[in-house]
Formats: structure tokens, sequence, C-alpha cells
């Protein structure tokens, strides 16, 4: 406030119009150039203009589950991006959401954003009460907890057929918002593209706030921020349940957008392709794990041409990005743009 | 006199040649059916020799000339078993490729997914998973191949009530198969006089089922077992059976393991093990008068000249499931999906390599218990016994 | 009782095999601080080696050596080609490499090998031996012999050997171990060498057990990784008693409390030992240097 001030008495003193424009317009643009406003701005743009390009059901298909995975990835990345940890077992918090929309809705005729409301709740209780447990392990033990995790509730999903309808999966109604029954792809597009855009906006916005600097130092060195008084258990409980419900309402959206849920969604392999998109895509960086999820969801599909040699086409696709770009792709790509501008 | 100036006549000339193209053209669009299976994943040992039928057979077709003057065009994509992917690809089949039919869905969470799509966008599909829920209730444009699971448990039942046995114990993994395959054997077994004393799970990637047997060895007045279940894990357990010393407890297993692979696996331990199982596994054994002879033999010969691999009952329910469609586009003598879906229903007595077929309004999927044999594994093959 | 000794005879015989899975991650792991998550798809390359070796007509004996050095010469290639060039990147990042390798892997053998499920003929036959009144296979004494002459030889290689004291000291402290002249990079292809001569030996003695198939290299690698985590990373004898612990803990909950549910049991029971002992059972505590 007091700098904005500065810069325009600074403007007015020298009493040179056009030298106050500039200021403007330089500070116009630096507010543009923030990922705050400037990247989900551009982000609002791409999903408005997208549906020009897709010009059938199975695109907007393709989309739907990228905007989902891609939240999933906005909130795993929070953990593993800027908190520095890591979980190999994001997927039973995302089938957590659908089976519990899924069947707080099917079994007991709830609204559907209250289920989704109680599974998000349900969800940060658990991983409100696994965190701090799991959380002091480090490395490699923390990955094993969470895999575990992971593990058992995909178990108990598959087991516990007359709620979950077991391996052969069950169906979902249709969300329905006072008198609107919501279904269909485009329409699913749209709620998809509304909460990513939402997704980003608290993650962007967690990550520039006092939360957000108290992880990037947490991240930096656990020991040293602790010295410097900040305490990370308790950041670490925090990041790890808001992923954990990010996961859970994208599990919540994709359970009444396909209509259809199986407890493949809380398979560690599962697990693992939301740890890729976060990795490929670039940790500690928002829009990373968008563009992450994005390849991902999409490559699939791409990858048919291929026929029976996908798996070989994939896994040294997976080799390479991550050789030739260790920190991931939005971050090499955005170093070398910054290097050729200066 | 019409006098037609040059640049009309050039105008009609050019829209003549280009109607002609287009109904040439139409004449020449290949029939596609469109095809999602699972090849790879969990579920390969069903959609693996699944998808070699379709192309197999879609190349045969065509070297014989093709369908109603068309080629036939499969379109395949591997879900692995995931119904998410299933239902991506399944749109992609629809809307982007444009295929006629879908003949696919080799498992039934895959099948159940995809279900609501074919009806909102009217497309019959014909599916090739168990699942009795595929067809009950029975949906206008779904229609199912494979025998059901309640099927294979009513056959193994009715053997075993010939034989007086009454405790039976049941073993199955955790898939979908087997789990439907479990809740039958419980549901019908009053029927068969029978009393289910124990139920063991195992899980898909276990290498040992001692445990489990084990368990089922020591519940008291067990007289038989009845496994459910597919691939690997059943040649490992029928192993532990022979093993553990359990061959005097009659075992019967349902059509999942309808496959060499199974007895391969065992490696002698599948000996004296009971199946209800496709006339296809049993080709030769059957009388020279039985209908289903000669295309089971057909099948088999074809998969083992392209493929040099025994023949398995899932592929042939894509056998089935790809002739069916053939047969109903020639007698609607169309590709409207309207009139294929209706020549489908009409199926009667369709003579395929896993059973004959004849469907009414009620019943899409148009097999009888008959289609199923009972065998027994002798010398490390099948024994009709019936 | 004789309930209970099947149980147990099961579950070491199962217990042995996740813990040759789980000392080939451990080995890795001590000389580079790399979870190698392919390390599941060595085992699967020594089962269906051997096996497509013998399809194509060699014999056993023949088959057996043949299919480890194939499988070794992949653990170099996996090194050369794929942790060595990302040796500075951070942890996860080699995590995803190795997991891309393991799909690349598996990839090549569905294509190579085929998707079909397969059998090695057991080495002494398969007439059970009967010990109070419970079944042991023949196989699975191969299993544990495998097991107790691979820790011995490992543990007279590690303590009396150049290369394995050299191996030693590159785990305990790598800048050091250069420092005195050991080649750190030798060390790491070698390590991998050994993980992937150890996988595939697990895999050859299995397969006879478990059968074969392009994608069992999956679930193993999972439970050896289970293993030499609950063991304690860097403890070699930690991973061998962390898959003899894993194996009978499934073996147990299988026989006494839900054959349905016994997977979770022992995951749930691998979080309580995380719970109380962070670094695993045998693992050694980790210090960080501010």
């Amino acid at each position: 406030m007091q700098r904005q001030g500065d810069s325009l008495r600074r403007g007015f003193a020298t009493k040179d119009i056009g030298a106050a424009r500039a200021t403007h317009v330089a500070r116009g643009a630096a507010w543009l150039r923030t990922a705050r406003h400037g990247g989900i701005l551009a982000l609002i743009a791409v999903l408005l203009i997208l549906p020009v390009f897709l010009p059938n059901n199975f695109y907007y298909d393709v989309a739907i589950k990228t905007a989902l995975n891609a939240i999933v990835c906005i909130g795993l990345n929070l953990l593993i991006g800027y908190a520095g940890q890591i979980s190999l077992g994001h997927a039973g918090f995302f089938a957590l959401g659908a089976y519990a929309s899924a069947i707080l809705t099917s079994h007991y005729k709830w609204p559907g954003l209250l289920a989704m409301l109680a599974g998000a709740l349900g969800v940060a209780l658990l991983a409100f009460l696994v965190a701090r447990p799991i959380l002091r392990l480090r490395g490699h033990y923390l990955a094993m907890a969470t895999l575990g995790l992971g593990i058992i509730v995909s178990i108990v999903i598959n087991r516990e057929i007359p709620w979950t309808g077991g391996p052969d999966g069950m169906s979902v109604p249709a969300l329905r918002i006072w008198d609107w029954r919501l279904t269909g792809p485009v329409t699913w597009y749209w709620i998809s593209a509304g909460a990513l855009v939402l997704a980003v906006w608290v993650s962007l916005n967690l990550v520039e706030s006092p939360v957000g600097r108290a992880l990037r130092a947490l991240h930096g060195s656990e020991i040293a921020a602790e010295t410097a008084g900040i305490e990370t258990s308790r950041y670490k409980v925090l990041v790890f349940v808001v992923s954990a419900v990010f996961a859970s309402i994208a599990g919540s959206l994709f359970a009444h957008a396909e209509r259809f849920v199986t407890p493949v969604e809380a398979g560690f392999l599962r697990s693992i392709e939301f740890v890729t998109m976060v990795v490929l895509g670039g940790m500690a960086s928002t829009f990373g794990a968008l563009v992450g999820a994005s390849i991902l969801t999409v490559l699939p599909q791409v990858l048919t041409a291929f026929d029976e040699y996908k798996h070989v086409v994939l896994g040294a696709i997976m080799i390479g990005v991550m050789i030739f770009m260790p920190r991931g792709l939005v971050p090499t790509l955005m170093s070398l743009w910054r290097r050729r501008a200066s | 006199m019409i006098i037609v100036s040059r640049r009309h006549a050039l105008g009609l000339l050019a829209a003549g040649a280009l109607l002609a193209c287009t109904g040439a053209a139409q004449a020449q669009q290949p029939i596609k059916i469109g095809s999602f299976l699972s090849i790879t994943g969990g579920a390969s040992f069903l959609g693996d020799p699944e998808a070699k039928t379709l192309r197999l057979y879609a190349d045969r077709v065509n070297k014989s000339g093709g369908v109603l003057g068309r080629k036939v065009e499969v379109v395949i994509y591997d879900s692995a078993g995931d119904a998410k992917q299933a239902v991506t690809f399944a749109r992609r089949l629809i809307e982007e490729d444009k295929v006629d039919i879908i003949v696919g869905g080799s498992t039934t969470g895959e099948t159940m997914a995809v279900v609501p799509l074919a009806e909102e966008a009217e497309i019959p599909f014909i599916s090739l998973a168990g699942a009795n829920v595929i067809v009950e209730p029975v949906k206008k444009w779904v229609f199912k191949m494979p025998h059901s699971d309640r099927m294979a448990v009513e056959k193994s039942y009715e053997d075993m009530k010939k034989r007086g046995l009454t405790n039976v114990a049941i073993i199955g993994g955790s898939g979908g198969f087997d789990q439907s395959c479990r809740k039958e054997g419980h549901a019908l077994a009053g029927k068969y006089g029978i009393k289910v004393v124990a139920d063991e799970t195992y899980a898909p990637t276990d290498s040992d089922m001692s445990p489990q047997l084990t368990k089922i060895k020591n519940t008291s007045g067990v007289q038989a077992i009845f496994g459910c279940g597919f691939g690997a894990p059943t040649s490992i357990t029928a192993r532990n059976w022979k093993q553990l010393g359990m061959t005097n407890i009659p075992f019967y297993f349902n059509h999942g393991v309808a496959s060499q692979q199974f007895i391969d696996g065992a490696g002698g331990g599948a000996e004296g093990i009971r199946i209800p199982v496709p006339a296809l596994l049993v080709a030769e054994q059957l009388p020279a008068g039985d209908p289903q002879r000669e295309v089971s033999l057909a099948y088999i010969k074809a998969f083992k000249e392209a493929y040099n691999l025994p023949p398995s009952g899932f592929g042939g329910h894509a056998y089935d499931g790809f002739h069916i469609a053939i047969d109903a586009i020639k007698r609607a003598n169309s590709t409207d999906k309207a009139k294929v879906r209706d020549a489908i229903e009409k199926t009667s007595k369709f003579i395929g390599a896993d059973g004959i077929y004849t469907m009414t309004p009620q019943d899409h999927m148009g097999l009888s218990l008959d289609s199923f044999k009972m065998v027994e594994v002798k010398n490390n093959t099948w024994k009709l016994i019936e | 009782m004789a309930e209970f000794l099947q149980f147990l005879f099961s579950g070491i015989t199962v217990g042995a095999i996740y813990a040759l899975v789980g000392l080939g991650f451990s080995i890795i792991y001590n000389a580079s601080h790399v979870i190698n998550f392919a390390q599941g798809e060595f085992v699967m390359l020594g089962g269906m080696g051997t096996v497509s070796l013998m399809l194509a007509g060699l014999p056993m004996y023949v088959a057996i050596p043949l299919a480890v050095c194939l499988v070794v010469a992949v653990g170099l290639l996996l090194e050369k080609f794929a942790v060595e060039p990302a040796r500075n990147a951070g942890v996860i990042t080699l995590i995803i490499i190795t997991i891309g390798a393991s799909i690349l892997i598996r990839g090549v053998v569905e294509v190579v090998l085929g998707k079909d499920y397969h059998r090695l003929p057991p080495f002494t036959g398969e007439t059970p031996i009967i010990i109070g009144g419970a079944v042991l296979q023949p196989q699975g004494l191969w299993v544990i012999g495998a097991l107790v002459v691979v820790v011995a030889v490992l543990r007279w290689f590690f303590e009396h050997t150049r290369l394995g004291k050299a191996i030693l000291a590159t785990s305990y402290n790598p800048l050091a171990a250069q420092l005195v002249g050991i080649d750190v990079r030798t060390i790491l292809l070698v390590s991998f060498g050994l993980s992937a001569a150890l996988g595939a030996l697990a895999g050859i003695l299995t397969a006879p057990i478990t059968l074969t198939k392009y994608d069992v290299g999956i679930m193993l690698g999972l439970k050896g990784f289970a293993a030499a985590i609950l063991g304690g990373l860097g403890s070699s004898y930690g991973a061998v008693a962390g898959g003899l612990a894993l194996g009978i803990i499934e073996a147990m909950s299988a026989g006494y409390i839900s054959s349905a549910y016994k997977d979770a049991v022992a995951f749930v029971i691998i979080l309580g030992v995380l719970f109380f002992m962070p670094s695993g059972l045998f693992g050694t505590k980790r210090t960080e240097r501010v």
C-alpha cells in the first residue's frame, strides 16, 4: 500500500503524465504476471475457449477426467512439492469421496451436495487421525505407510459388497441441485472446470499465504524451520488433510459425473498415477500439477496408436522426461524461458 | 430441346459425380465393430483371447468377401479391467470412431459402467462378461454371450446332487467374477439340498492357498469343494488341493477355468476336478450328430493355425459375439442400429462355438443349462462326462 | 496343532519369497539410497526368462544360469541408462524413473513373451513332505534353503571381500568412500547387478510354486518393498526378517482371522510397527546433519 502511494506521488511530483501512465501500465502488467491473477485468468480463458475444440462427447469425457485428476494433483502437489512429504495412497481418499457420494445418495437418498460434504468431512477426519503418526515417518517409510493406507482402503471397499457392490462396482444417481438433474458430459465439463478454477485459486492463495511460507521453510529444512519457531508437525498435518479433502471432493464429483464407481479407483496403481502426474508436471508448481494431469490423462488415448507397444512407450516416456527434466515439465520450461528472456 | 449452358452442365456433371462417389463410398465404407477388452491387467486371461479372436475372424470374413459387400473393421481398445477407461473408450468408439455395434466388455464392472452409455446412444452392445446383472433386468440394447455364473453353479450343484454330495465348501478369489459366483453358490444351495459349510477367500496375487484349504479340510462333514475364479490362482488352488492330500474331497470349479492354461499350470493337480464347460473345449468328444461339433472344431483349428495356442472358452465368447453381430447385420440387411438390435433379439438356434443361442425380448443371453457340458480333467485334458 | 503348523509352513515358504525380493531392495538401497521399484520385475524376468528358454528347447540346468545372466544384464542396463543419468535428482524423481522402468520391462515381456501364465517344474518333484500332520512342499524347502545360503554368502561377501567391503563403505558414507579411492559409480553398477541376480534367483525358485506371468512383478515388488521397510531399510538381516514376518502374518491372518481381509491385516500390522518403530524392526536410526 505504502509503495503504491509513493509511486503515485512520484508520478505527480514529476508532473509527467506519460510517466504516471507508464507506471500504471507497469503495475497492471506486474499484477497480471503473478500466478495468482494472470495464471487464473489465463486458465479461465482456456477453459472458456476449449469447448470450441471439443467435437464430441468423447473429448468432453477426457476433459472432465483431466480436470478431476488435476484437482487431486493440485492437492497432492501441496503435500509433495511444497511440504516435501510423499503419499503413495492418495487414490484411497479419492475413492472414499467417490464411494461416500455413491453410497449416501444411492442407499440413503441424501442430496448430492450434502453427501459430498459428508464425504469430505469424513476424509478430513480420517486424514487428521492418521496424519500425526504417519507424518512422523520419513522418506521411504512414509511412502510405505501411505501405500499401506491406500491398500487397506481398497481392500475394504472391495470386500464390503452389501455397501459398495464389491469389485463389480456400483452405479451412482445423478447429482441433483434443487430441481436440476445434472447429467451429461457438457454439463459436467462446466462443473469440473469451475471446480478446477476454485482448486487452483485455493492452492495459489495457500502457497502465497503465511501457511505457504511455513511450508516452504519446512520443505527447505525441517530442522531449520523448527529452530525458527515453526510448528512443523502442525503444518504437515494441515497440508495432508487439505490434500486429502481435495482428493475426496474430486472423487465425489467423479462419482456423479461418471455415474459408476469401482474399487479400482482406490488402487495403488491409481495412487502412483497421481504421483507421476505431479512429478512429471513439476513439483511445487500448481500449474505444473495441472499440466502433468493433462498430459497423463490424455496420453493413454494417444498411446492407443502404439497398440501392444503402449506400455513400452509409456515407460520410455516416463524415464526420458524424468532424466532430462528432473524438476518436471513446467519448472524446467519456465527456467528455459527465463534464461532466454534474460 | 433443352439447352443447358456449359456452366450448368458442368455443375450437373459435378453433382452427379459427387453423388455417385458418395453412393459408392457408402457401399465401400466398412462395417465397424467396436470393442473394449481387458487385454492387459488382471483380466487379461479373458481379454487377450477375445481380442485375438475378433481380429482373426474380421480378417477371415474380409478374405471371403465381407458382409453385405462391405469390409468388416474391428476397432479394439484395451481397457485393462478398469471401468473408468472402459467408459472413455466406449465414448470414443461411439462418438469418434462411430462404430455400428459394440462387442466387448470382458468384465462385469466395465460392462455395467458402459451400459448407460449404450442405452443412451442407442447402439447394440453385446457384452462378453459373465454376471447375470448385465441382462437381469433386461435392457433394450444390451446382450450377453457367456454363460452366467448362476448357470455354472446350477450345473455343478446338479452333478453334486447326483453323487449325493450335500456339504459344500466354497473357495474363491476377491475379484468380481469370483464374488458373483460365490453369491450364486450361497443363493442356490437350498434348491439342490446343499449346505454351504465353509467359505474361504484368497487375494488374486496369492501364491499359496494352503491356509484356506486347510481350514476347509478341517471343517467337519465337508463333502465337496466348489471353486470360483479364473486365472493363475485357480491352478495354484488345484495344486495345493492335491498336495494337501485332499483329493478324496471332490472338487468342482466354475467355468472361469475353462482353458488349457488351468490344467497346465496345476501340474497334475487338476486331475479329477469337475467343471461345467462350453462345448468348445470337448469338441472332439462330442458325438458326430452334435450340432456344435463342427463349429467348435473349426474355431479350434483356426485359432491354433493363427496363434499356435489352444482355445479358451473366453475366446469362444468373442467368436459368438462377433458372428451373432454379423448374422444380425445380414438379417437386417443394414447397419441401422435399431434394425440390427431387433435382428439380434430374434436370433434363434444360432450355433456358436460356446453354445446354441436363442434370444427373446425377455432373454438377452439366449443360452440354456444344456449348453454347458460337465467334464472331468483326466490325463491333463478334458473328458466329457455326461 | 497340525493346522497351526500348516499355516506356519505356508507362511515361511511365502515369507522366504518376500525375503529374497526384499534383500534385492535392501542391497540397492544400501549402495545408493535409491528404492528400485523395478525389483519385482527382476523376479518376473527370472521366472519368465527360464520358461521361455525352456520352451525354446534348452534343458533346465542350462536355462536357469542363462536366465540369471540375462536378468543381470537387464539390471546393469537399467542402472546405466535410467538411474545413473538421474543420480543427482531427488528421491521422488528416482522413484518415478524406476516405476517407469518397471512399466517398460513389463511392456516388453508382454509383447515378446505374451500374457499367459506358465509353470516351471519343481526341482525335486511334487511329493509333499509331511511333518506333524502338516504338509510342506519340497520346492518350499528349496526356497528356504536358498535364502539361508544367500544370507550366508552375502555375509561372507560383505565382510570378507574387498568388493563387498567397498559396497558397505559406500552405503555408510559415499563421500568418504570416494575419498579412499572407491569408484562409487562401479559400486552402484555392481549392486544393481547383484540385486538383479537375487531377484532372478527368487523368481526361478518360486515359479514352480507361484506360477509366473508377465505381471507377477507388481505384487511381489510391493510385498518385497514392504518386507524391506518392515525389517528396516539399510539392514539385510532386516529385509529377511521382514519378509519372513510378513509371510507368516499373512498366513496366520488367513488361517485364524479372515482369509478375505488377510492383506489388510498384514498392512495394518506393518503400519502399527512403523508407528512405534519409525525405522522398522532392525533399521538403522537415521541421523540428519544440519
